[in-house]
């Protein structure tokens, strides 16, 4: 399933996950691409393995991320969920309308703190 | 992809595509029904909607536990509406009604698809027939001015 050169359709199915260390014991998650079925679960592995290594205090940051579904809304909820049974937090990094919409029609904007700048959202984190 | 099918007087166009029940074909349904909606001129607000609506149908159906081997996407285009009727050949109803095969959190995010396709979308509606599968049609009503 790629086009003739392999990159287009490959960057539209992609989703790129980069994890790095920010101050003190929080991490961030920068994510980049659209988050559905097909590539949620990379996601979802990335904040597990984080979690599993007893990181509770995430950043994500949906900057570059083109578009969510249900099943990215799921596994961001599974990781505030995981890292709340530890007494941590998620925060969000997000701007783009489309997907503050999607927070905001499913009433997602009231358990996660959603911030325009990744160091307001690290500030709020602690 | 077919082309152009003739009502009496309302001239409707119909975009069909059939994808594989399997995840990464998600992506091509919700941007050839994205194509469909651009032609109507709907806005981009719009366009997000369909695109998402079509994406929770899709993955609906690939998430239920008798899905067919493949999902029919049909786009109709009218001068009042955008229809998009995704269609799975599985048995019994695929969109988040029967959440007996999921797990509580699985059942929960399945709602939330079906939440975002009710929300999105002006009219939806679900046509479930044992043996023939699940139709679930979603519309998009067009303003005045948009479309042609």
């Amino acid at each position: 399933m790629t086009s003739c050169n392999g990159k287009p359709w490959d960057n539209i199915l992609d989703i790129k996950v980069n994890v790095r260390q920010g101050p003190g014991d929080c991490y961030v998650v920068d994510l980049s691409g659209e988050i559905d079925v097909y590539t949620s679960p990379k996601v979802k592995d990335a904040i597990g393995e984080l979690i599993d290594r007893g990181v509770y205090y995430l950043v994500i940051n949906l900057e570059k991320v083109r578009y969510i579904d249900s099943t990215g809304l799921g596994v961001l909820i599974g990781g505030l969920k995981r890292v709340r049974e530890h007494g941590g937090s998620v925060n969000l990094v997000c701007t783009n309308l489309q997907i503050k919409k999607i927070f905001d029609i499913t009433g997602l904007v009231k358990i996660f703190g959603i911030f325009d700048t990744e160091d307001a959202a690290m500030k709020a984190l602690v | 992809m077919n082309h152009a099918v003739e009502n009496e007087n309302v001239a409707t166009d119909r975009v069909e595509l059939r994808i594989p029940s399997r995840p990464e074909w998600v992506a091509l349904a919700r941007l050839a029904a994205a194509a469909v909606a651009n032609r109507l001129r709907l806005s981009i607000d719009e366009i997000e909607d369909v695109k998402l609506a079509v994406t929770e149908a899709c993955t609906a159906v690939i998430q239920h536990e008798n899905h067919g081997d493949f999902i029919h996407l049909t786009c109709e285009t009218t001068p009042q509406a955008l229809r998009v009727r995704v269609h799975d050949s599985g048995r019994q109803g695929a969109h988040g009604e029967n959440g007996q095969t999921m797990d509580l959190d699985e059942a929960r995010i399945a709602g939330l698809g079906v939440f975002l396709i009710r929300t999105l979308m002006d009219e939806v509606s679900y046509d479930v027939h044992p043996q023939l599968g699940t139709d679930l049609l979603m519309v998009k009503r067009l303003a005045a001015g948009q479309a042609g």
